[in-house]
């Protein structure tokens, strides 16, 4: 391809700050090394089904493609295996800029609750949050609810095998001084303001 | 020897065979697990996409925990617990910011961390603390089977701790010293996916097809897995990964507690061999 048809990164809807709103996020003060080798894709098991592959997410982290970034799905496929921020030149610690990102997306409303993914770490986090422990058939009510009941029908064969072989608890088991775990949430959302 | 021990949220309910097959190899072997009071979740990728910090305040909690009681380790069995746990130590140590987080977060419940507790995986207490030559000194019936030992993607990952990021082989030692035949395995420390099987169920399928693939390819007859995820996610969606890619896969998934408790003479019940979903019958026949 000519440079003549590259087309040219339009600068009225980048975000400047972006970056460096990333980068104060836990693990994410090296993202300014990045030298774009692209290992961290050739290591991600996911990269061909992202919309943009972690080199991609890296290099527009810092062009300040915040909308771009925050709305795509490559996020969402991140299983958080640690390749990439193992085998990272520069020491960037990708799997941690990826939890960033979605915490990211969910705190700022770039995604909706109606979608799987986002759906399914906020119930997680609700669960963990009211019990202090998971418990799984909470969590998939939790995320029924938000997205679409119907969507989770075929699950209940799945979920009746687990029940059988004695695997799902009906009841939350959770810690006994809940009221701690609400005060460390609490704690972390007043740390978190920025 | 005696540890603190971390079962993690699974091994109070979806992974029950590999507490039980924990609880049991480690009376075997002389190891006292003395569970932490009242520990919580490690946070996961779960709370982790939402709130970075939260997973790390939850994890510090824990350790709070068994250092108020005198502990310099913690052991636990789940390969997530364990990643976790590590990052919360790591964040403390290194990052000056985030332990001033850490310690407000807990501060403001009462509690306080020096964050120098070691978090140890179970599997390394076997190999290193116990010793291969030990162990394999109670062995009563040797395996004789043919594994495939899948350590999945948090033993190694981010960084060595006691295992190899890339090829680990812990597991293969520990397993060969109970008498079995452990295949060359390249897709031992890949990812099943974890928690993407219920949000991008194409691409975990995927990738537990890939992994149980290689194990059929190399004759392997049972994976051994060390994380209650990687066993969820190979085992419980067995039928859905042949539905998909036509294969015919029969390959019990069982924790490695359960295949050295049974190589020490354990019955298999007192493993809780049969919970899963893959029948174990016609390899396991004791």
């Amino acid at each position: 391809m000519s440079t003549s048809t590259l087309e040219l990164l339009p600068e009225e809807g980048l975000e400047p700050g972006f970056a460096a709103q990333v980068a104060s996020y836990p693990g994410g003060e090296k993202i300014r090394r990045c030298i774009q080798c692209g290992t961290c894709s050739g290591s991600c098991q996911m990269s061909a089904d992202m919309d943009y592959t972690p080199r991609r997410i890296l290099a527009m982290v810092r062009a300040g493609m915040k909308k771009e970034v925050l709305s795509s799905q490559a996020i969402w496929y991140c299983a958080a295996c640690y390749y990439c921020t193992a085998r990272c030149p520069m020491g960037i610690k990708l799997t941690e800029v990826m939890f960033a990102l979605k915490s990211l997306a969910l705190k700022e409303g770039y995604v909706s609750l109606k979608q799987h993914s986002p759906a399914f770490y906020k119930s997680f986090y609700e669960v963990v949050e009211r019990y202090g422990r998971m418990h799984e058939a909470s969590l998939i009510i939790g995320l029924a609810l938000k997205t679409n009941p119907l969507d989770f029908v075929g699950l209940a064969p799945f979920g009746l095998n687990m029940f059988r072989k004695g695997k799902i608890e009906i009841l939350p088991h959770g810690v006994k001084n809940r009221q701690e775990i609400k005060a460390l949430v609490q704690q972390v959302q007043r740390l978190e303001v920025r | 020897m005696r540890y603190a021990y971390f079962p993690g949220c699974s091994n109070h309910a979806s992974s029950k065979d590999y507490e039980q097959s924990t609880q049991a190899v480690a009376r075997v072997l002389g190891v006292e697990l003395a569970e932490l009071p009242d520990w919580n979740c490690c946070g996961t990728t779960g709370v982790t996409s939402v709130s970075p910090l939260l997973s790390a305040v939850l994890s510090a909690r824990n350790l709070a925990i068994a250092e108020a009681q005198g502990w310099e380790e913690v052991v636990v069995t789940c390969n997530s617990c364990f990643g976790m746990l590590r990052r919360a130590g790591d964040y403390h140590r290194q990052d000056p910011a985030m332990r001033e987080k850490i310690d407000a977060a807990l501060a403001g419940v009462g509690k306080k961390w020096q964050g120098q507790t070691r978090v140890r995986h179970l599997l390394d207490i076997l190999v290193n603390d116990v010793g291969l030559e030990t162990i394999a000194g109670k062995v009563k019936r040797p395996l004789r089977l043919k594994i495939a030992p899948y350590y999945g993607c948090l033993l190694g990952r981010p960084r060595n701790e006691f295992e190899d990021s890339e090829y680990p082989e812990s597991m293969d030692q520990l397993l060969s010293a109970v008498g079995a035949e452990v295949v060359p395995y390249d897709h031992k420390a890949k990812c099943c996916g974890g928690a993407l099987m219920t949000t991008k169920e194409e691409v975990a399928l995927r990738l537990c097809y890939e992994i149980i693939g290689e194990a059929q390819d190399r004759g392997a007859q049972v994976i051994a897995v060390t994380c209650p995820m990687c066993q969820l996610n190979l085992d419980g969606y067995q039928n859905k990964i042949n539905a998909r890619f036509g294969t015919n896969f029969k390959m019990p998934v069982l924790y490695f507690t359960q295949l050295v408790g049974l190589a020490l003479g354990l019955r298999e019940r007192q493993l809780a061999i049969g919970k899963g979903f893959v029948p174990v019958k016609q390899v396991i026949n004791f």
